[in-house]
């Protein structure tokens, strides 16, 4: 498992915010979120339901609707920073630089039309000038590269299984040959059999077209097999993010060791370990480190003082104030 | 699909007996007689009363068969209904009841059919809009007046339209089909003075009943927003036209089609209303005149042809639904 570090990166998020204006008062659910990509390299997002895994791929989307806003930060694709493009600028960047395969693909295919028609329009908004059989080989290719029939193209969604309309959606992602793919969940509803020929799939269209993909999930088993890099999420920060060799052998942030250390395995089998403590709720977030009330190692300054992002050797990044003496300063991306 | 059309038919046949058959029998409850009250009213008006008054009125029972035992007469009224033949009517004999519906039929049609598709098309519309959130501020906020009219019935439309805009503007004619005087003719004049009457009175009925569309679609919009495939094809990156009629109007279509065909189902009440409110010629003002004189002939007539109509509307939709939304399939 080589990763690129040192190549320029295809993906750079710089300081995302995100926030939800809610009744009930302002959830911070995107707070300095900061990492980069390389082409060809897959990324796993980890973190606890409602840790804003997915906040994090609509706003890089843009897609945050309201109540949420983005409030800062920027997201570079290549040369392209897509906070400052038009609304129609971004409209082209979606699914032509990156694409998103959402979460609960099962209901993310027009149930009254032809799958075929939702692959030509996907094409048809983008590039213009291509003739109509053109179009339609590009989108036959796309389906048989996900290992669908060709046949598929002409059947609606409701004669699909659960993993073939989850394939139809990756056929649609890969569509432009987009550099970033991020693919939310993509296999929770899948039996396993299916999850691995589906992860298998994304792998390979990855290589065909070599985008960076960042794969959102909950199965730290799946993510050990498929990604290069684990990012860990709590309330709305990213507090590590390490290769996956490095993030299942020497876990550094607190709550990136718990995570690992309640992965059953073999010696501790029938003994779940839960992480003690509940997730805090974003409207109501524990001063200092969010994680403290639940840390092990907490001290005075978690109390007190956020953590910043800290760059530590090997080009891990942490949040945590452990590690504020090992960070050691790079230049902001 | 031979077996499902058949019993299709079968079912509109069974639809079309159940009513026919109700039809026959309630109007003979009534202790009235048209021929009778016909005489009584050429009397009244005419000073006509000829001598053997009793003589001429069996004659004419015997010719339209009232002597008989009512439940032959049933028999032969459903031959007859089966060869579309709903006979005489006793009022305006010799017009038969299908002259009269053919006269009165493009009248309705004109005013009734179009303004219940014009009322459609624009709730729908704007009850499409009202729920988009790209959609300007001042797009969304059209349908607010029309929600707000919402249910005021046309006879009060009717009578509201009138006198402000008939009697104190004096802008639009009050009543009648065209103006008294002119001769119908193929011309644009008369096509204009025709159309100048049928103003008002489409009016009554859209501005009603656009509300109730509004409404309904706007919630269908709401929530056919909120579905995963709306989200993705704006993932996508879909023009937000198309997102628009592919994924959000196309969506809607079906259920709101379904209310259209029970909509068109309601119209009769409208005409009755509205033709009488306006003076206008029609299935409603025939139907009316029709109920005054208990010519029941001329009921049966037209009550029967209103429910093979819609019956007839509502089998044709069951075909249409699958063209609609792939995931129906006709139920045999
Ligand atoms: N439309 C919204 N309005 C208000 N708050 C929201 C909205 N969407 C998300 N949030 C909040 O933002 C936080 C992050 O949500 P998000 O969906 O990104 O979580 P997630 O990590 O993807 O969770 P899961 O693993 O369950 O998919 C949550 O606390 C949620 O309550
Ligand atoms: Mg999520």
């Amino acid at each position: 498992m080589t990763t690129t570090w040192s190549s320029q990166p295809v993906l750079r998020v710089q300081g995302l915010e995100v926030t939800y204006y809610t009744d009930l008062g302002r959830a911070k659910a995107l707070d300095d979120v900061t990492f980069s990509l390389g082409a060809g390299e897959k990324m796993g997002m980890v973190g606890e339901s409602g840790s804003g895994k997915s906040t994090l791929a609509l706003a890089m989307m843009r897609m945050i609707k309201p109540p949420g806003r983005i409030e800062g930060g920027t997201v570079h694709i290549g040369d392209t920073e897509l906070m400052g493009l038009t609304e129609e600028g971004m409209r082209k960047a979606r699914l032509s630089k990156i694409a998103y395969i959402p979460q609960g693909a099962m209901n993310s295919l027009n149930p009254v039309t032809r799958i075929g028609a939702q692959l030509v329009d996907a094409v048809k908004s983008h590039v213009s000038g291509d003739s109509n059989s053109a179009i339609k080989d590009r989108c036959l290719a796309a389906l048989r590269s996900v290992d669908l029939d060709e046949r598929v193209f002409n059947l609606y969604a409701h004669e699909l299984s659960g993993g073939m309309k989850q394939r139809v959606c990756i056929a649609i992602g890969i569509l432009l040959q987009p550099q970033v793919i991020i693919a939310d969940e993509p296999t929770s509803a899948l039996d396993v059999v299916t999850q691995r020929q589906v992860m298998e799939t994304i792998d390979r269209v990855k290589d065909e077209i070599n985008a960076a993909v960042i794969l959102i999930g909950h199965d730290m088993g799946l993510m050990a097999q498929f990604v290069d890099k684990v990012a860990v999420m709590y309330a709305g920060r990213l507090v590590e993010v390490a290769t996956v060799r490095d993030m299942f052998t020497n876990p550094r942030h607190p709550y990136a060791q718990a995570l690992i250390e309640s992965l059953p395995n073999l010696d501790n089998k029938g003994v779940f370990q839960g992480i003690p403590g509940l997730a805090p709720s974003l409207l109501r977030l524990p001063s200092g480190c969010a994680f403290h009330p639940r840390c092990t190692h907490a001290q005075d300054i978690c109390k007190q003082v956020r953590p910043e992002v800290n760059h530590i050797s090997d080009g891990r990044l942490v949040t945590c104030h452990l590690f504020d003496k090992e960070a050691v300063h790079v230049q902001s991306a | 699909m031979a077996k499902l059309i058949l019993q299709r038919l079968a079912f509109l046949l069974l639809v079309i007996w159940s009513a026919s058959t109700i039809i026959f029998f309630v109007p003979r409850m009534s202790s009235r007689n048209a021929i009778r009250e016909r005489f009584a009213e050429l009397a009244r008006t005419g000073g006509f009363a000829p001598a053997d008054l009793e003589a001429i009125i069996s004659s004419m029972e015997q010719q339209f068969g009232l002597d008989r035992p009512l439940i032959e007469q049933y028999w032969v009224y459903l031959g007859n209904i089966l060869r579309m033949d709903f006979g005489y009517s006793l009022s305006r004999y010799p017009a038969t009841v299908t002259d009269l519906i053919v006269q009165a039929l493009p009248w309705t049609i004109g005013l009734l059919i179009v303004t219940t598709i014009l009322a459609f098309l624009i709730g729908n519309f704007l009850g499409a809009i009202a729920a988009w959130p790209r959609a300007p501020r001042w797009a969304r906020g059209m349908a607010t007046p029309f929600v707000l009219l919402t249910g005021v019935p046309p006879v009060i439309m009717g009578v509201l339209l009138l006198f402000f805009v008939g009697f104190r503007l004096k802008l639009l004619p009050l009543g009648g089909a065209y103006s008294i005087g002119t001769v119908p003719s193929l011309t644009w004049e008369f096509a204009l003075d025709m159309l100048r009457h049928q103003v008002l009175p489409a009016m009554a009925l859209v501005l009603g009943s656009v509300g109730g569309w509004v409404l309904s679609m706007r919630g269908m919009g709401i929530t056919i927003q909120g579905e995963d495939y709306v989200t993705f094809a704006e993932h996508k990156g879909l023009t937000p036209g198309r997102i628009f009629r592919d994924y959000y109007l196309r969506n809607t279509l079906l259920p709101q089609m379904t209310a259209f065909a029970l909509a068109l189902g309601t119209i009769v009440t409208s005409a009755i209303v509205v033709e009488a409110i306006f003076s206008l010629p029609g299935i409603g003002t025939a139907l009316n005149n029709a109920i005054r004189a208990n010519d029941f002939p001329v009921i049966y007539g037209i009550v029967l042809f209103i429910t093979i109509a819609v019956a007839t509307i509502m089998v044709a939709m069951e075909f249409v639904y699958p063209l609609l939304d792939p995931r129906i399939k006709p139920q045999t």
